[in-house]
């Protein structure tokens, strides 16, 4: 049997493509904001805070990175609705993407701060500065240096497996794809057209890390 | 009539797990074929080779993981090879595996220095013989801790086998949760079982680091 590639009728549903991709965006932006905010109070906890903290986050991280995405999803989107609440796609989307990349962001920047060399801080005190002086003006910015190409590759990473949420028919690109595909039947040109557009997307935040990360700490 | 989530239940679970191995073993071991060739030819002195395989990696590493597996579950057919929802996660995690695997353990075979090369080849050995006996023996050590630690991503990540109608842990909790009505108990259970296979790798990933940085 041959096969002709037809990709007309794949452009021709650009505009749920773009709403897809749109969504695909919004949650990624969203997820790297508050799994950064999670991350950097996580691993502050961690690293400063008191021994039964240090125990719970721990704890939160291990489990959080040793069971998958799609499951964790699925707990919050259809598990907790048995406690009585009920989250829309996109909230759950959110918050369990939040909760998986906080884990993942939480270890990355606790080794960031501690590869700040202890004699560095102590440095600090001993010139009078303060533990928040300390912090802003001695660990922030090597912490920050050291941290960010992990932090970039993870923030890709993340934004790929954002695809996940269309299982809980959050309309992302993924999504957009089943509903074209459903429409077309031109599986194979659907797919690949949107696996370029992903990997369009990989390219363009790689490229956005790497002009952050020379603007921040190579120019200077 | 409504089932109960019942011990019955949890041991189906368990069985299912067997599946979501197997199917970790067999991707790893195509990742394990592929990424190896990719390695070495990410080193070789051909330099097409090394932009073919660079371009390769960087293609599979910047499309998401359901992609690979819906173009070859759906795609595949249009050619006339029917794919069963096995052989289509096979592939699909091999492939996506590999680009992983090759980098790790290219990394792993450009940490040795130069200089072992050169020793190597003073020696009168050829390029296979240092590969072989000079430079494979001692990245193993670099590449053991990573790979161990992709292990457990290759675990998790298989759970998205499910989206294909592949029935491993995952696709057997959805079933459960649908046919009892208590999705958080089942996936709960569903995910204390990922954490029983994988939290043991973790931790053995992380001794494993400690006592080969050591010996060093």
């Amino acid at each position: 049997m041959k096969y002709g590639l037809q990709f007309r009728d794949v452009f021709a549903a650009w505009e749920s493509i773009l709403d897809g991709v749109l969504v695909t965006l919004f949650l990624s932006v969203c997820t790297m904001v508050g799994g950064l905010v999670i991350g950097v109070a996580c691993a502050a906890a961690r690293v400063y805070g008191p021994g039964w903290l240090k125990r719970l986050v721990g704890t939160y991280v291990e489990v959080v990175r040793n069971t998958p995405l799609l499951v964790q999803l699925f707990l919050i989107f259809f598990g907790l609705p048995s406690f009585g609440l009920r989250l829309d796609g996109l909230t759950a989307a959110i918050i369990a993407l939040v909760i998986n990349l906080g884990a993942y962001t939480t270890e990355i920047v606790r080794a960031g701060l501690q590869a700040v060399p202890k004699a560095q801080v102590e440095a600090g005190h001993s010139l009078g500065l303060s533990g928040l002086q300390v912090f802003r003006h001695v660990v922030m910015f090597p912490a920050l240096k050291a941290m960010f190409p992990a932090l970039a590759s993870q923030f890709v990473l993340l934004m790929l497996a954002t695809s996940v949420v269309s299982q809980i028919s959050v309309q992302d690109l993924f999504h957009a794809a089943s509903i074209v595909q459903s429409r077309t039947f031109r599986d194979f040109e659907v797919y690949t057209v949107i696996g370029v557009l992903y990997l369009g997307l990989a390219f363009a935040f790689r490229g956005l890390f790497a002009g952050i990360y020379y603007w921040a700490f190579v120019r200077r | 009539m409504i089932r109960t989530f019942s011990y019955i239940d949890v041991m189906y679970l368990v069985a299912a797990a067997r599946w979501t191995l197997a199917l970790t073993v067999t991707a790893f071991a195509g990742s394990a074929v592929l990424g190896l060739a990719l390695a070495l030819a990410r080193i070789a002195p051909v330099a097409p080779l090394r932009w073919i395989t660079a371009a390769y990696i960087h293609v599979v590493q910047g499309t998401p993981l359901l992609v690979w597996l819906f173009l070859i579950f759906f795609g595949l057919p249009l050619t006339g090879i029917s794919v069963n929802p096995w052989i289509a996660a096979a592939v699909a995690f091999s492939i996506y595996g590999s680009a992983f695997l090759g980098e790790i353990w290219r990394g792993a075979l450009i940490s040795i220095a130069r200089t072992q090369w050169e020793a190597g080849a003073s020696l009168g050995l050829s390029l296979y013989e240092q590969l072989r006996h000079v430079i494979v023996p001692q990245s193993i050590r670099v590449a053991i801790p990573p790979t161990v630690g992709f292990l457990v991503q290759l675990i998790k990540n298989t759970s998205l086998a499910a989206t294909i109608g592949f029935v491993e842990l995952t696709r057997e909790g959805q079933l459960t949760a649908a046919g009892t009505y208590k999705p958080f108990a089942v996936y709960i259970t569903v995910a204390a079982i990922y954490f029983a296979m994988c939290f043991p790798l973790t931790q053995w990933s992380r001794s494993l680091e400690r006592k080969l940085d050591v010996a060093r």
